[in-house]
């Protein structure tokens, strides 16, 4: 399988997400103490094993017990090359021919349990994510291909050795879930931390109520200095949206930090002034429109560019910003990325002219021509509001202008999978959700299922291979920009093997006394608190 | 009455057996996978090894019939299982979350038997009054508004007037503590779910208790013993009151085995970490074990409910036992 790899230096070279908070934020000096309590959108996670799992609901229960190799810098982080230290003692520079990085981590760090961490347990964890053992699952595991071998030659030194020079390492090693365990426990039972929380990072357990709450409370012996500044923290699962916005207006709760949809941030707003301070930021995550290639009439190119040419994103994206969490309409690149498509660029692409009118027409000369005007089918969905429902919604208007009769199936998330990995649906409304920034491997999503097997378009398309892998082994950033120029219109445009929605924008409600935590462009990121504080 | 209580008790294994089978085949029935699921949340592709690994884990690749028996010997050895979605005891699971299930149907009951039975029966001795036309249009109201509705609208009333009031919006915590840890606490959480579930009840109950007292007041002896000059408390108390309330015994019984697992949505308007939003969790996560163990308590419940209004019947009305 291909996963991750070539060159992204020249590409992420710049802090593109478009972070706002509404409140300025001055600088101010942390205070200590207060126990933060704060919303968990989600009932209790599957497991805690941040390995194994994919769910925000894991990283926001359990991150702040947990430290990690490198970071996303927490005070900065909507950038996509600041990133820092966590139990290293310094970001290395690549040797030999940019393949391999030698990390030295920190001594004097404990986990809870009192046990000194050493390079042993970094490495006994990236071994487990890497190359898990049989019966363990790794969820990022592909990500890590690239990894040729792992070494530890002392207690204070962590070697990766890849297989080839990548920009594309860093952001992949500095990903949220990769929480460091204790090797002694991972030797005993590599599926212990599934049920158990014990790290070593800023808080350390105090409780959790199945599917209720988690508490942490302060780890005295946190190694980044006067970290954490809070006494502790309450999470509180709460998957109902109107449950959280009532918390946090009646101030049961701080705020939340997955994302709220306009209609609530208005409602907080007017209803608590300045009592609540709301970021918002781009987010590395949009809705996919799939037809299943495999399903007539799908399988002609006709059909799929009419689907992409009835849809008019230019005039939906303010609309629908107003009433669902998306705003920002984007190519297969996060909006700002420098390896995104500016608007221009954009313009080119099928489902993306400036003239709608003109771009319609097309689509209904290409219904006829396949004669396939008044074309039926089904969009299949997932039962979830935010934003899946009303982009659903307002794309059957769209189709509707070009002649097309579309009926939505919504599903729960269960059933929703199982269509997809079955094939068992016409068109599907997708979500493509990501965490560090990391173009090269987040457009993998567009590459066919035999090569990334989470691609569920049933299509086959080696020139797109080819080009991708060209993409890859591009160590020039403008050259490697003109392919994924290329990759974008073959994916979009020529083939449209998929279509990308507008982008989701994530807003984040916090109460004003709260300090210190800032909006990346994904609810993954920025999760073990330990710069927050309460200004109470 | 022994005889009676033993016949009762032994007619429970039948049932029991039955509701089991049930639950088994329906959940069977449920189209997709849990070791799908598990493994490829968040839409990760899932490696067939790694299935038939957790198929194995979690005893699926046995015969059904098998995991059938297993599920049955467990049940009534109390042995519920690991839940198939957490890897966490069953009981353990469920004994979290039963108190404040439990908390709230016992509230409610309360709140509904207090409300129900003195208005019921002021309606029926009223009966064509006004008093009865307001007890019947609050009555009537109770059944015709969902309790989820009407739970939405009572936290937004807290919130708007506190806000109003006090100048700053106000609604009960929403975090659940045992009632020996924080008694106000522990009521500020339950109280207001326990009073949107508790005015239904109390209208059904309501209206229960009214015809019942109306059919019982028309009966040849509450004439007799008007008819003989007793005192129309001890009429109402003792003979009158006593017999309605028989149909209602097996109401309160039977809707309060419903609350303990019913709850499901006003679990999710107030955020109560309860039976009902378990379940509705298990059957979403197809987490076979709890979701058979959770229905099975419901119809325990449900059965050891009705074998008590069946001996209440029994004691109020020596006629049931002696037929």
């Amino acid at each position: 399988m291909i996963r991750k790899s070539g060159l992204v230096a020249a590409g992420l070279g710049a802090v593109f997400c478009v972070a706002t908070v509404a409140a300025p934020a001055a600088a101010e000096t942390p205070k200590r103490g207060g126990i933060l309590t704060y919303m968990i959108p989600a009932d209790a996670p599957p497991s805690f094993d941040g390995h194994r799992e994919t769910t925000f609901a894991t990283v926001h229960a359990a991150a702040p017990f947990y430290s990690v190799l490198i970071r996303v810098h927490p005070n900065n982080p909507s950038s996509t090359t600041d990133f820092v230290c966590d139990l290293c003692t310094e970001m290395p520079t690549p040797t030999d021919d940019g393949k391999t990085y030698t990390f030295k981590i920190r001594q004097g760090v404990k986990f809870h349990d009192g046990t000194p961490l050493t390079a042993y347990d970094v490495a006994a964890s990236w071994r487990k994510i890497i190359s898990p053992p049989e019966g363990v699952s790794s969820a990022r595991q592909s990500y890590y291909a690239i990894v040729d071998k792992l070494e530890t030659p002392d207690q204070a030194t962590v070697v990766f050795r890849l297989k080839f020079a990548t920009g594309a390492f860093l952001p992949a090693l500095a990903d949220p879930f990769t929480w460091i365990y204790e090797k002694a426990i991972l030797d005993k039972d590599p599926h212990w931390y599934e049920k158990n929380i014990m790290g070593s990072g800023p808080f350390k357990l105090a409780g959790y109520e199945i599917g209720q709450s988690i508490k942490g409370v302060r780890n005295p012996d946190y190694y980044h200095p006067g970290q954490p500044y809070l006494d502790g923290f309450t999470g509180i699962f709460a998957p109902k949206q109107a449950v959280r916005v009532d918390a946090i207006r009646a101030d049961r709760a701080a705020g939340e930090f997955r994302g709220l949809p306009p209609s609530a941030r208005d409602q907080l707003q007017q209803e608590l002034g300045d009592k609540v301070v709301m970021q918002s930021s781009d987010w590395n995550c949009g809705n996919v429109i799939t037809p299943n290639h495999k399903k007539k009439p799908f399988d002609d190119v006709r059909v799929r560019r009419a689907l992409t040419l009835a849809i008019d994103q230019w005039h939906g994206a303010p609309a629908l910003a107003k009433i669902a969490n998306v705003k920002t309409v984007g190519g297969i690149v996060f909006p700002g990325s420098p390896l995104a498509a500016t608007k221009e660029e954009l313009q080119t692409l099928a489902g993306y002219w400036p003239d709608i009118e003109k771009s319609r027409a097309e689509a209904r000369r290409l219904l006829k021509e396949a004669g396939l005007e008044g074309l039926a089918f089904e969009l299949l969905n997932r039962n979830i509001d935010q934003p899946y429902k009303f982009v659903a919604t307002w794309l059957i208007d769209e189709w509707s202008k070009v002649g097309l009769r579309v009926t939505q199936r919504v599903v729960p998330t269960g059933p929703w999978y199982e269509s997809m990995r079955s094939g068992n649906f016409d068109v599907v409304v997708e979500a493509s959700c990501n965490s560090v920034v990391n173009p090269l491997l987040d457009v993998q999503k567009y590459l066919p299922h035999t090569v990334f097997t989470e691609n569920y378009g049933n299509y086959e398309d080696q020139q797109l291979i080819d080009l991708y892998q060209k993409m890859l082994r591009e160590t020039d950033g403008a050259k490697q920009r003109a392919l994924m120029r290329d990759f974008e219109k073959r994916v979009l445009d020529t083939e449209a093997h998929e279509m990308v929605m507008t982008y989701w924008n994530r807003i984040i409600p916090l109460r004003s006394y709260v300090k210190g935590w800032k909006i990346g462009p994904s609810h993954y990121l920025n999760q073990d608190l330990a710069n927050v504080w309460l200004d109470k | 009455m022994h005889r009676y209580i033993v016949n009762r008790v032994l007619l429970l294994i039948p049932t029991l057996v039955g509701a089991a089978a049930v639950v088994f085949v329906l959940m069977r029935l449920i189209p997709g996978d849990i070791c799908v699921l598990r493994l490829g949340s968040g839409g990760m592709s899932v490696n067939p090894r790694a299935i038939a690994l957790c198929h194995a884990e979690l005893g699926l690749d046995r015969p059904l019939i098998v995991q059938f028996l297993d599920f049955v010997w467990g049940f009534f050895r109390l042995d519920f299982g690991i839940s198939m979605w957490s890897g966490k005891p069953v009981a353990e699971e469920i004994a979290a979350r039963l108190p404040i299930s439990l908390e709230i149907a016992v509230l409610a009951t309360v709140i509904a038997i207090l409300i129900a039975i003195p208005l019921g029966t002021i309606s029926a001795l009223k009966q064509n009054s006004w008093i009865d036309h307001v007890v019947r249009t609050v009555a009537i109201a109770g059944i015709a508004t969902p309790s989820f509705w009407l739970g939405i609208v009572s936290l937004l009333a807290v919130l708007s007037i506190s806000h109003a009031v006090f100048g700053a919006p106000w609604m009960p915590p929403i975090d659940y503590v045992p009632f020996w840890q924080d008694p106000l606490h522990n009521l500020s959480v339950a109280i207001l779910p326990a009073l949107t579930v508790g005015y239904r009840y109390s209208a059904v109950t309501m209206r229960m208790t009214r015809s019942a007292m109306l059919e019982v007041l028309r009966e040849d002896y509450i004439r007799t013993a008007r008819a003989k000059g007793l005192v129309e408390r001890l009429i109402v108390n003792r003979h009158a009151l006593k017999n309605a309330l028989l149909p209602v015994v097996t109401l309160i019984g039977i809707e309060f085995a419903f609350l303990i697992g019913g709850l499901v949505v006003t679990e999710q308007v107030f955020n109560i970490n309860g039976v009902g939003r378990l379940l509705v969790l298990a059957i979403q996560n197809q987490d076979y074990t709890l979701t058979q163990a959770l229905v099975m308590l419901t119809v325990t419940i449900f059965v050891l409910a009705n074998l008590v209004v069946d001996l209440l019947y029994a004691w109020l009305d020596p006629r049931i036992r002696f037929a």
